[in-house]
Parts: structure tokens; C-alpha cells; sequence
């Protein structure tokens, strides 16, 4: 009989998994209750396997715990296993971590996105801990005849009063027959051991040590190597190739055409396939490629810029509206306009896109890859390449930086389609200057802003209509320009300033560019106008910039605590030296919510960051170190996106080509950041992943403006010359 | 093609390569260690760092055949336990996220405590800034340098 997800039974997920005599096996059905997980014991033998395991305990005493999450930088190899280590009582030195590739039992959430990691399994993944803990303590309390009031569990063994203890594999085989606790006691967080803890994480000496496997680390017997060609300009159609130099490259072996599949778009390619990456290369350099632009050629940034500034005056989609804008706007006493731009930016992971794949006999297919979505894969390269289900096999292994680019499968499709073609393992790597040219790339937005304020310099109407090409229609080919599109409008409606007149709009830009998500999404670009003119309120006002927004928040709110607690931390009240400015932006998105104040002093022409205070509300914080350094990187990742070139367009292809003219911020370029956290408890928890840089450029630029009275309204910028 | 004789951690290896073949290549592909990472292939973001005759240079830019007997150090290379002060100051201070550079990163810095085992901020600022990090984690390496300094 045919393997299929659905008819893998535990005997074959164990030997799938590689796990040998397991004894407890404790999982999750996630189907329905709103991804609240149902705890199940999956330790029988069961005619169909739609649950999700997440810890096996076996017999020699052996832990692993499954993380559904790719480890891109963030912490989830410490952070999710983690969570069921703590109620489980072991330390992670103590347990295996073992990283799903998108097997269908492993359930919908395996993706790192969204900063959505730790709050989507922060309580299920507790239960699953407390359940298995539950039945050790029952299993040992029955073994040796005590109440189970007098044990406890503790570093992988059940402990009795008495002196007695048996290790946690010594308990398996009984606990195993037992029923899973309904409601499992989980544990009070005042006797957390590993969650809210600074706790090492397990990977940092691997990556320290150059013993971290990353994909483009993976070689398998029989492995090729290719190089793949694309056309510099967007849209292009192949004509034909000349390969016969190419070929004769030493260690070229075969010249193929393969095609790069990206949300709506598909691009021609050329691949030269070596016995070595090298030569692979070499071949390249010597192919002759005929490409039909298209009409693509004369594309440029700058007329798509202007293009998009003419398209401002369009109405657009309305994407919020409450109360009256129009009328209140009309009859203000105060009123101002800004326009804001940002531009297209490149995720720019160091590690470039890569992937081993292997085609064998019988539709069957293996993947090795750095990648944040092995659940997609497995989903829709099944349905691309006709793999039955089973037959694809997909492993994850650490990302050398995500931002994004990892979500999107375009490199993995190519080495798909070359290893079908040669029959052959074939590992692609795509050059620095294939990944700065291809994109996807995060899409500029341009924002008309309005604003109008009462005579005593309250904030009345807002708006902020949003220009700019979509995400949404990068992905469909049914793309409706004339429905409201919240991947271009993100946040700009959720932002807690209670303004009673708010008409919010979006004006679409039809483009031929791939645009995806970046670190962040669209309110990396929303936030820089919508928090800077906040700022210009603020000031036609002639308010302190922190007590404006502060008397916009008279209700309790996540936000006003940040806010609060930023205006503490930088000690905002204090006056500052002479040629400083301070500025404070926040923004709150899907991901969570954070804020910063930047301080600067003009330096020459331009201005030196001085310092720079951060606070992120995640409500609560499995690893705090973690989280820092999370926001610390944020913010030298949105650093880079305000100062550094970006990415344009001219004669239809990017010019940028590499890291001497696509700059990322350098190490001294790079002043500290102070980190801190906001975890009061509440029902929910936010991200940690991205809410470090929507509000960082605002705050930059804000505080800019308060040392030189010049307001920037374009991004980037050069900072050495203000 | 040529065959040359590399010297990689104290190691000796034989490889049958084109002279022009960039270091990096030959320690990944042919040698087979893969803790030297490729990130760019000119030079601009020091992912491929590595010691040669314990001089911190950018192996994708560096042809096999201007090796000659010099001896290579890569990342491998730097302790057999993990226990460069480099190394235990990058794990206290948890230094990596994503750990794409972190070879790149460590080279340089070990060469750096070399050369200034008490360096100041502008010595740590010139050694560095060869070495690119997408993630963000320059302030904890600055921290961890100067942890290093205190550990030796």
C-alpha cells in the first residue's frame, strides 16, 4: 500500500522520524476550536494519523521535541521546544530538537512568518508538556502505590518524598496507557525555569563554531551544481541561447532551460549545470542569451516615481472611514498636507538563495533548503510537480537570514524543475548579484497625508491615502484595483490616536515588478509617513511631540504604556545639549507593537545618532535576550532602509548589483540600541520579530527635524547630509 | 587544471582545480568544510574570512593558486572545543541570530585580539567593518570583543 499523510500509522512515523522504541508519544489535534489545540496521546497504535506529534519520550529516555517553526535568526530553536520543556521538566540539554518539514501531521503552522512563532504555540505547546508530565507523575504514583500529591516531576525524572525516583524512559511504557488529562495544571509563571529566562540558545555554539548546517551546506552523492541565468530586464521573453562556449567551460556538463515561478509571474531562465560551482559559474559567463524585452526595456524608477505622484490625485479605495473627514477637514482652523515616499528594498540575506533537490524514480522528490515555508512547499510543489502525497520530502535547515525572502519559492521551483530534468541531485545557488537583481523586493509606497487640528491645537481629521503598487496583485493574476487591499493600507486604520474624523485610502499602481513581503510587511513604509506627520501635527500645534500623542491616548492602551514608558526611558523631559534633537515614533500592525526615541546631533552637514531607546509590548516574553536582540537587529535593519541607496530601476532592470552599491549599514556605522520590554501578562501576546522597524525611521526623522528644522519626507536619505 | 597542496588547519589536502578557482571554493566544495560561508564573491561582506598564515583574507576573492605553502585557518580551525575567547565571549553575549557571518565575524575578531589584545572601539571599528550582518548583530560583537579582550 501506498504511504499517504493520512495513513502513516505511528509505527511508520516512527521509523520516518528515525525515533526507535518510543514509548510516550504526546501530540496535538489541531483541527477546529480556533487553533486551540485538543492534547492527545498518540502512543497506541492508530488507524489514521491526523495528529500533530510534538514530543516523544522513548524507552532509553531520549526527548525529542518537534519544532514546526525554521529557525531564521529569531530564536525558535530555543524558544518553541522551550515551551514544552518547561512544563515537562527538563532542561534542553536534555532533549533532541528535531525541525518538521512540512509533513501534513505536523499541521498548518509550519512557517516562520508573521512573527507569529511563540504566540501561536505558547499555550498549546504548554499543554503538551503539562499532559505528558501529568501521566509520568500518575505512571510513577501507580508504580510504586503513593498518592501523586507526594511526587514531582524534575530534570527528566519523577522524584517521591520518600528518596525514590525513576527517570522519565523508565516511566513511558505505563504512562503511555494512560488517559491524557482533560484540563492539564500548567504551571504558575513564578515557577518558570526556562520560559521568561534569559535561557542560552542551543544553536550559538553550533553557529559559532562553523558546525551549523545551513542549506547551502548540503551536498548528497551524485550532487551537480548549477548557475542559473536570468534576464536583467523584467518581463523579458527567451529567444534562444548559444551554449557551445559554456560547454566548453572544463566541468560544464549540460546547458537546460528551467522557469523562475514567483507569485503571478514566471521568468525564462537558462541554467548551466558543472561537476563543480565554479566552473558552473564560468559556463554562465560564457552563454549567449537572446532575450525579447518586451517593451520592459525603457522602465524606469524615476518615471514610475512621477507616475505615482500623478496618481495622488486620484480619490483611491476607501480602506477606513469614521466620522466625517471631508466636512471636518473643510472647516478646520488649522490644517496642513505632506507627501511622504519610500523606496524599493531588497532583503538581502547573506546567505544567497539556494537549494539541493532530487528527483528518483517514482515521482518521488527530496529538498534540502534554507527555507520559511516548508509547509507551502510541500503543499504546492505536490500539486506543481504531480508528487504524491508522502512521496515529497522536504527538509528544513537553518536559514542564513529570512526577512521575507524565504517565504517565496522561486529558486526552490528552478532547482525542482532541473533535477526532474537530469535526473540527477542537482544544488543551485543563486550568485549575490542574481539575488540583488531578481528581487522580489519590498515595493515602495508613496502617502498624501492630511491633517487638521481645533484652534486650541487638538488633532480633528486625519488621513492618509496610500499610492503604491500592491503585494496582493504581485501574488493574483485576478488581482480587483477597485476593492480595498489591506496589504497596502496595514495599520494605517489601527493606530490608537482617538481622532474622531479618519478616512483612510489606497490608489493602486499597476507594475510588472515582483513585489513581496519584506521584515514587516507594508508598515515599514506606512509608518515613516504616517508617524512623521503625526509630527507635523504636533508641531503646527506647538505641542511637545510626546504630549501630542500622549493627549490623543486618554484611554488605557497598549500603546500609551509604550509610549509612557519610552518618555521614561530616555529621560524625554530632560533638556538636551545644544545641537541635539530628540523624536519618537511608534507603530502597532499585525506583528505587535513598538516604539522608539532617537536622539541626534548635527554633525557637519548631516547629524550623528546619538542614541537610540527601543520598547516592545509583547503582553508576555518567553526569551527576553532573545527578543533584544531581535530589536536590536530591526533597527539596523530599518537604519539601512532610510540611509542606504535602495533599489531602482533603469533601462527596465535593477541597477543595483551587489553590496557595493545595494549598502547595507556597516559596523561602525551602527550606534547601540537600549532594548526594553514591556510583558504586564494580558490575554494576548505579540510579536517580537518585526515591530522594531516600522517606527524606527519616523523616530529618526522626527528627531532630525528638532535638531535642524528639516523635515524629511524621502526615503533614503543621506545622512551626512541633512 | 593544476594540483596543489593546501595547508588547511594544520591539515594537508590535494585538489585537482582550475588555478583561478576563488579559496572559498576549494575549501567548500573539494575539502569539503563548509563553515566558511559565501555571501557575495567580491569582497564586500567577509562571510568567506579566513586566516591565511593568520592574516584575516576574503577567500572568494583570493585565488587557489596565490596560496602557495602559506597555512589556511578557517572557522573550524579556530578551537577544537569551542573555547577561543572569541568563541565563549560570542555564546555568552549570544551573539548570532541567524549565524550566516558569524564564521566571517569571528575571523576577523580573532585576528583583531591577535594583533590588539586590548583593542579600543575605533580598532574594533576598522577591524569589522569588513564583515556585513543582515540580522543586526554589531553591538553585540562590539560587546563580545571586548568581553574576549578580558577572557584572554
Amino acid at each position: 500500500m501506498e504511504k499517504t499523510a493520512s495513513n502513516i500509522n505511528r509505527r511508520n512515523f516512527i521509523k520516518l522520524s528515525g525515533i526507535t522504541g518510543a514509548g510516550l508519544m504526546i501530540g496535538l489535534s489541531l483541527k477546529g476550536n480556533n487553533g486551540v489545540g485538543q492534547v492527545a496521546n498518540l502512543s497506541g497504535e492508530l488507524p489514521a494519523f491526523n495528529l500533530t506529534p510534538f514530543v516523544i519520550i522513548e524507552k532509553s529516555g531520549t526527548i525529542t521535541i518537534f519544532n514546526t517553526s525554521p529557525e531564521i535568526g529569531q530564536g525558535v530553536f530555543q524558544s518553541i521546544p522551550a515551551l514544552i520543556a518547561e512544563e515537562l521538566e527538563v532542561s534542553l540539554d536534555q532533549v533532541t530538537i528535531k525541525q518538521t518539514g512540512g509533513e501534513k501531521q505536523f499541521g498548518p503552522m509550519q512557517f516562520a512568518g508573521g512573527s507569529m512563532s511563540v504566540r501561536s504555540n505558547y499555550t498549546n505547546l504548554r499543554k503538551v508538556g503539562a499532559s505528558a508530565k501529568e501521566m509520568l507523575l500518575t505512571a510513577a504514583s501507580q508504580q510504586w502505590n503513593v498518592p501523586v500529591t507526594e511526587c514531582r516531576a524534575e530534570g527528566g525524572k519523577i522524584l517521591h518524598s520518600s528518596g525514590k525516583s525513576a527517570g522519565y524512559g523508565e516511566l513511558v511504557e505505563a504512562a503511555s496507557k494512560l488517559e491524557v488529562p482533560k484540563s492539564p495544571k500548567l504551571k504558575d509563571p513564578a515557577d518558570f525555569k526556562l520560559l521568561g529566562k534569559n535561557i542560552l540558545r542551543p544553536d550559538i555554539p553550533l553557529k559559532c563554531s562553523g558546525k551549523a548546517i545551513f542549506g547551502i551546506d548540503i551536498a548528497v552523492p551524485n550532487m551537480v551544481y548549477a548557475s542559473v541565468a536570468h534576464c536583467p530586464v523584467f518581463g523579458s521573453k527567451l529567444v534562444s541561447f548559444d551554449d557551445a562556449a559554456a560547454k566548453k567551460v572544463k566541468g560544464v556538463t549540460r546547458v537546460e532551460t528551467c522557469e523562475r515561478i514567483i507569485g503571478k509571474y514566471k521568468y525564462p531562465a537558462v541554467a548551466v549545470i558543472a561537476d563543480n560551482y565554479w566552473a558552473a559559474l564560468q559556463g554562465r559567463k560564457a552563454l549567449v542569451i537572446k532575450w525579447d524585452h518586451q517593451g520592459n526595456e525603457t522602465f524606469n524608477s524615476k518615471t514610475y516615481e512621477q507616475g505615482l505622484r500623478n496618481l495622488s490625485k486620484k480619490e483611491g479605495v476607501v480602506a477606513h472611514n469614521q466620522g466625517d473627514f471631508d466636512t471636518t477637514y473643510k472647516a478646520a482652523p488649522l490644517k496642513l498636507e505632506a507627501f511622504y515616499e519610500t523606496p524599493v528594498v531588497s532583503h538581502s540575506p547573506i546567505e544567497p538563495m539556494n537549494c539541493v533537490a532530487s528527483w528518483m524514480e517514482g515521482s518521488k522528490l527530496e529538498i534540502w533548503a534554507s527555507t520559511q515555508v516548508p509547509g507551502d512547499i510541500v503543499d504546492s510543489f505536490s500539486k506543481a510537480y504531480n508528487v504524491p502525497d508522502g512521496n515529497l520530502k522536504v527538509n528544513v535547515l537553518f536559514n542564513g537570514g529570512g526577512f521575507g525572502r524565504r517565504l517565496y519559492n522561486d529558486y526552490i521551483h528552478e532547482a525542482v524543475q532541473l533535477t526532474k530534468k537530469i535526473g540527477q541531485p542537482v544544488k543551485l545557488i543563486w550568485t549575490r548579484e542574481d539575488d540583488t537583481q531578481n528581487g522580489p523586493f519590498r515595493p515602495m509606497t508613496f502617502s498624501a497625508m492630511k491633517g487638521a487640528l481645533s484652534a486650541d491645537g487638538k488633532a480633528i481629521a486625519f488621513q492618509h491615502k496610500v499610492i503604491a503598487p500592491s503585494l496582493d496583485a504581485s501574488e493574483k493574476e485576478n488581482y480587483d484595483p477597485n476593492k480595498p487591499d489591506g496589504t497596502m493600507t496595514e495599520g494605517i486604520s489601527e493606530q490608537k490616536y482617538e481622532i474622531a474624523n479618519m478616512k483612510n485610502l489606497y490608489v493602486y499602481a499597476d507594475s510588472h515588478i515582483p513585489y513581496v513581503a519584506w521584515r514587516a510587511v507594508t508598515s515599514t513604509t506606512l509608518a515613516f509617513a504616517h508617524e512623521c506627520f503625526i509630527d507635523e501635527m504636533a508641531v503646527k500645534a506647538k505641542k511637545d511631540p510626546m504630549d501630542f500623542r500622549l493627549g490623543m491616548l486618554t484611554k488605557e492602551s497598549d500603546t500609551k504604556n509604550v509610549l509612557q514608558k519610552l518618555k521614561e526611558v530616555s529621560n524625554w523631559d530632560k533638556p538636551l545639549p545644544a545641537g541635539w534633537g530628540k523624536g519618537v515614533a511608534q507603530y502597532e500592525f499585525f506583528a505587535g507593537l513598538g516604539g522608539y526615541v532617537v536622539m541626534v546631533s548635527k554633525k557637519g552637514t548631516g547629524v550623528k545618532i546619538e542614541k537610540i531607546y527601543a520598547v516592545i509590548d509583547l503582553g508576555t516574553v518567553v526569551n527576553p535576550d532573545t527578543v533584544k536582540a531581535q530589536v536590536e537587529g530591526a533597527a539596523v535593519m530599518a537604519l539601512t532602509a532610510a540611509i542606504k541607496s535602495g533599489i531602482t530601476f533603469d533601462k527596465g532592470q535593477t541597477v543595483q548589483t551587489n553590496y557595493h552599491n545595494n549598502q547595507l549599514v556597516r559596523f561602525n556605522e551602527m550606534p547601540p540600541v537600549d532594548v526594553h520590554i514591556l510583558a504586564n501578562g494580558g490575554s494576548t501576546i505579540k510579536g517580537a520579530g518585526e515591530p522594531g522597524l516600522p517606527p524606527f525611521a519616523p523616530a529618526l526623522c522626527n528627531a532630525i527635524f528638532a535638531a535642524t528644522g528639516k523635515r524629511i519626507r524621502r526615503l533614503p536619505f543621506d545622512i551626512n547630509k541633512v | 587544471m593544476a594540483i596543489y597542496e593546501i595547508n588547511i588547519n594544520s591539515k594537508s589536502y590535494k585538489v585537482d582545480v582550475e588555478p583561478s578557482m576563488p579559496l572559498l571554493w576549494v575549501i567548500r566544495d573539494f575539502v569539503g568544510l563548509t563553515g566558511t560561508k559565501f555571501g557575495c564573491g567580491i569582497a564586500q561582506c567577509g562571510a568567506c574570512t579566513v586566516h591565511l598564515d593568520g592574516t584575516p583574507i576574503r577567500s572568494c576573492s583570493f585565488p587557489v593558486s596565490a596560496v602557495g605553502a602559506k597555512q589556511i585557518t578557517t572557522i573550524e580551525g579556530v578551537s577544537a572545543n569551542v573555547d577561543h575567547a572569541i568563541q565563549k565571549a560570542w555564546i555568552e553575549l549570544q551573539v548570532p541570530q541567524c549565524g550566516y557571518c558569524q564564521s566571517g565575524q569571528i575571523m576577523s575578531a580573532v585576528a583583531l585580539l591577535k594583533a590588539k589584545p586590548k583593542p579600543t572601539d575605533a580598532d574594533i571599528d576598522i577591524a569589522m567593518q569588513g564583515n556585513l550582518c543582515r540580522c543586526g548583530t554589531y553591538q553585540r560583537i562590539r560587546s563580545a570583543i571586548h568581553r574576549a579582550a578580558e577572557l584572554i
